[in-house]
């Protein structure tokens, strides 16, 4: 089985619990102004690898993961490659490491829900028009996902890139939303950031976003307190 | 014995054996650190004081005062105190703090250059005491070769102890505390007494001088301890005494030796006992407790050593090497971490961070779970802790070894080491093309062959030509070593820090080499890629065209990560077929401490795209800005040089952003907990953690005054960020940040 991936990184600790290795598969339908990983959006490109061999890339970091940690697949969006997203993350569980999947919840989850010990849905804004117009996908879809997760009792965590004066009001919204979901295990807010910069560069395009400033550590901080505790 | 009442016997009252008595009296300690107790007002008082003085030592250029006059030894000076009647702990190296002394045994040279440096004029006084001396630096340069002589001034071997004290013996401090000076003397004594008996052979005759200077030298330890008012004749009969006698062990090394690295060794656990022995006895409280642990550590924080700038361009900081070492697993199973081990640690918190002592943590999977996090949360807060692997030291080593420099494991009073600083690899490829010839200055340095000819460079006929010029090194390498040990021993041996071995002492001849990633990169490039080297004027390749894509070490990847521990078995394997003085056993370190950028500077360009001059990565790290999968793929390939071959130590050291170790600080220090395990658990042996900005080192260089107390893992040690020259700094900044993605 053949999978084409846009990037490996050994480590990463923002993506899911504990010491992790994520996997960045290539290819997304949607086009978030805010993307820190444009590069990943094509589904021209990326790197043919077979689940065997990044089966074993990622044991050799197994020592590391802990009791908590282990392997976030990520994208691009890891449900375009459906089948190789779901030989993957299963041959994870086959050798006990802990999976979790990073998705937009833009396609319907499947099979590949049946091998995730987490998911990681980005809930990217509160209404359908928003959505629409600003990712070129649909609310529907990803809530109906979030319902999938819900019925198949997969831990659920929902984030949220605050990005100042574009997604910076909606967080009662997303809370009101994500509340809904008896699976839901944690609510969490990501700062936009904008060292993505020079990606939109090397790929000749524009930064829609490059006028935007940052989130800073406090609006971050302000919002998080609208957070229920136990969800933070 | 009143002094031992209350201590479970043993073997050790009848013979000389710390270890012993530590494990039949230590108590364990699995809980966390909320029993640890802040400064008093009077460490606060004390610790305004010394930070005042140091403030002013800065503001001086680095040197406060040196005394040209004065000898430094032993007895040489009057008591120097920092606040008499507000000290529990005292003794300084001279009549005042920061104050430096000369010892001229290593060099005079080096000394004369020293004081000049900071606007001083060694005394004509000493000058003329020591035209009638030989030192150590006169010694070496009376019988080095000329090939010595040329691979030293081209820096395909550089930093040799020749000028200097060699430092990295650790005196069992801990010895004087519990049995006094006496008993030491009439230990030495007997052994000189045994060892008169047999054939009088040139190591016997050697000996048996070498142990008239020990005794001599414990006697005037006495001495000086008696010019402070201790008569430390007989055991320390409580805590205050215990942290006070290892200290004077300690202090009168510094004043007889200024050594490139003098390590405290290993003695939280040792202290534990008498400070919980006092605790139980109710003369001491935990603050009271605290407070001499505190006291202790200001006074190694005022520890200095005169160096010359060229020294401190190779390692910078001016760094002493204090390292103390901290917790461990004993071979009975049970933690050697204590309550005094957080104590030791909470100086950092108690008196902010520093670079000194080097406070390095024997990490094993095994380690108490709350001591583990304690130390992580210190890491994230102060990145002044190192971590080296308990269990695969443990191995070799036992459970009563101490780390001297960085990363040199020894048993504590029972091994000592011939220290060598380094040869640089990435040199020695360069050499191998170029027939023997520099690629700097052009002199034909190793024996002569005809630079490499045709348009590429061949993998096979590159390596047939590396072992052969892998052999001079290795013997031109050991040939120096021997010959500046041999002098150490006859005009600057360690006396007091001997004393406080076994006098059958078990010798290791510590070699070192620069620039292992910059040659498996090369080698590498040479290998996977199409590499055309560049000939200059001279017919020198200075230069290289590469095409085409190959594997950098950094990246689990073991089509390059095998050359890194192939190169590093043969470079180890060519030292030990030449035979060492005193039968020393051969090992290897991959370190550099902050020497990669000298290294680098004094290197031509080499066929990984390194440009000529560019700092060499330190230690054993990959070269920044060639791992392309992060921070676990770069551990992992240096996990794989072998500790077995590098028994001196391998050193990485891992910077990362906080954000990239996970949201809040619990799981920063969670998350830090399960990297540490998974890379000692892969077999590595020691790492540097540092959880900071690249912003904030940017920021601290901008503005020195804003961070006066940013404390940084370099290579093996901690610096305070503002002691490094402005390249320094800029090396720094300019390493591998693990970042979010």
């Amino acid at each position: 089985m053949i999978g084409k991936i846009a990037s490996f990184q050994s480590m990463g600790c923002a993506d899911g619990p504990g010491v992790r290795s994520v996997v960045f598969l290539q290819g997304c339908p949607l086009h978030c102004p805010y993307c820190h990983n444009p590069e990943t959006q094509s589904t021209e490109g990326g790197e043919e690898t077979t689940v065997d061999a990044l089966i074993r890339k990622i044991l050799r970091f197994f020592p590391y993961f802990g009791a908590e940690g282990g392997v976030t697949l990520s994208g691009g969006e890891p449900l375009l490659q459906r089948d190789f997203a779901e030989k993957f993350l299963k041959e994870c569980k086959a050798n006990s490491l802990h999976t979790a999947l990073d998705t937009s919840g833009i396609l319907h989850g499947g099979a590949v829900l049946d091998h995730c010990d987490l998911v990681l849905c980005d809930l990217k804004f509160t209404t359908d028009a928003l959505y629409r117009q600003h990712t070129g996908g649909s609310l529907e879809s990803v809530l109906s996902f979030m319902e999938e997760t819900a019925k198949k009792e997969i831990p659920l965590w929902i984030r949220h890139v605050v990005v100042p004066e574009l997604t910076d009001e909606d967080i009662d919204e997303v809370i009101k939303i994500a509340m809904q979901f008896p699976n839901l295990k944690k609510i969490q807010l990501l700062p936009f950031r904008k060292i993505c910069t020079h990606k939109y560069e090397e790929l000749g395009r524009t930064f829609p976003l490059a006028g935007t400033p940052a989130c800073g550590k406090e609006l971050l901080e302000k919002l998080n307190q609208k957070i229920p505790l136990n969800l933070r | 014995m009143e002094q031992w009442s209350g201590f479970t016997a043993g073997k050790w009252q009848d013979e000389i054996d710390v270890r012993d008595f530590i494990q039949r009296n230590y108590t364990p300690y699995m809980g966390d650190d909320a029993f640890l107790a802040g400064p008093t007002e009077r460490t606060k008082g004390l610790l305004e004081k010394c930070r005042a003085l140091m403030a002013e030592e800065q503001a001086k250029g680095g040197v406060l005062d040196i005394d040209t006059e004065t000898v430094s030894s032993l007895t040489s000076y009057k008591p120097g105190y920092i606040d008499k009647d507000h000290e529990l702990i005292v003794g300084l190296q001279t009549d005042a703090p920061l104050k430096r002394g000369v010892n001229p045994f290593g060099g005079i040279n080096m000394t004369r250059k020293a004081c000049k440096a900071y606007g001083y004029t060694l005394s004509d006084k000493i000058e003329e005491e020591f035209t009638y001396r030989t030192t150590h630096n006169d010694g070496v340069f009376r019988v080095y070769s000329k090939d010595i002589r040329n691979a030293r001034h081209s820096g395909i071997i550089t930093g040799l102890p020749d000028a200097y004290g060699r430092g990295r013996i650790i005196g069992d401090y801990r010895r004087i505390a519990l049995y006094g000076i006496d008993r030491l003397i009439e230990e030495k004594q007997k052994d000189k007494d045994q060892l008169a008996d047999r054939v009088p052979d040139a190591e016997n005759v050697r000996q048996l001088e070498e142990l008239f200077q020990q005794i001599a030298f414990l006697g005037k330890l006495k001495e000086m301890a008696a010019m402070y008012g201790c008569d430390i004749s007989a055991p320390a009969k409580d805590a205050k005494e215990a942290v006070q006698w290892l200290y004077f062990g300690y202090l009168a090394a510094n004043k007889e030796q200024n050594g490139a690295a003098m390590s405290l060794g290993r003695v939280s656990t040792f202290l534990d006992i008498y400070l919980e022995r006092d605790l139980a006895r109710g003369i001491l409280t935990e603050e009271t407790a605290q407070e001499l642990i505190d006291d202790f550590v200001l006074k190694l924080r005022m520890a200095r050593h005169l160096r010359t700038p060229e020294y401190n361009e190779l390692f910078a900081g001016d760094p002493m090497w204090i390292t103390e070492a901290l917790g461990g697993m004993g071979i009975d199973g049970r933690t050697l971490v204590t309550r005094s081990t957080f104590r030791m640690l909470n100086t950092l918190r108690n008196l902010g961070p520093s670079a000194e002592p080097n406070l390095t943590v024997l990490w094993s999977q095994r380690l108490p779970l709350p001591f583990k996090h304690f130390c992580n949360r210190l890491s994230c807060e102060t990145c002044a802790i190192q971590y080296e692997n308990d269990d695969v030291m443990r191995e070799g080593f036992g459970d009563d070894y101490a780390i001297a420099c960085c990363v040199s494991a020894m048993r504590v009073g029972k091994d000592m080491q011939f220290f060598g600083a380094r040869a640089n690899l990435a040199k020695l490829l360069l050499y191998s093309l170029n027939g023997g010839r520099d690629e700097k200055n052009g002199e034909q340095v190793a024996p002569p062959m005809p630079v490499y000819e045709g348009d590429t460079l061949d993998y096979n006929v590159v390596l047939q030509r590396m072992n052969f010029y892998r052999g001079w090194l290795a013997k031109t390498y050991v040939s120096a070593m021997n010959m500046i040990h041999y002098m150490h021993d006859k005009y600057a041996y360690e006396k007091t820090q001997m004393a406080l071995h076994d006098t059958d002492v078990h010798r290791f001849m510590a070699f070192g080499a620069a620039g292992l990633s910059v040659l498996a990169d090369s080698l590498s490039a040479i290998r996977y890629a199409k590499v055309t080297p560049l000939r200059d004027e001279r017919g020198l390749i200075t230069d290289f065209k590469v095409e085409g894509t190959f594997p950098t070490y950094g990246n689990d990847d073991d089509r390059v990560d095998s050359i890194a521990v192939e190169q590093t078995k043969l470079f180890a394997d060519a030292l030990k077929a030449i035979p060492t003085y005193r039968n020393a056993e051969h090992t290897l370190s991959i370190l550099t401490i902050t020497s990669n950028v000298v290294y680098g500077k004094k290197t031509g360009a080499t066929p990984d795209g390194r440009k000529a001059g560019e700092p060499f990565a330190p230690g054993a790290n990959p070269m920044h800005g060639r791992e392309k999968n992060g921070a676990l793929a770069s551990l992992n390939s240096v996990a794989k040089l072998s500790y077995d071959i590098c028994k001196d130590g391998i050193s990485n050291t891992f910077t990362i952003v906080p954000a990239a170790l996970g949201e809040n600080q619990q799981i920063r220090e969670q998350n830090l907990s399960n990297i540490i395990d998974g890379y000692f658990g892969k077999g590595a042996q020691h790492i540097n953690i540092n959880v900071l900005d690249r912003a904030t080192l940017l920021r601290a260089k901008a503005h020195p005054e804003e961070y006066p107390n940013l404390t940084i893992r370099v290579s093996g040690y901690a610096v305070d960020f503002h002691k490094l020259s402005p390249a320094q700094q800029d090396e720094v900044i300019s390493r591998t940040f693990h970042e979010e993605f």
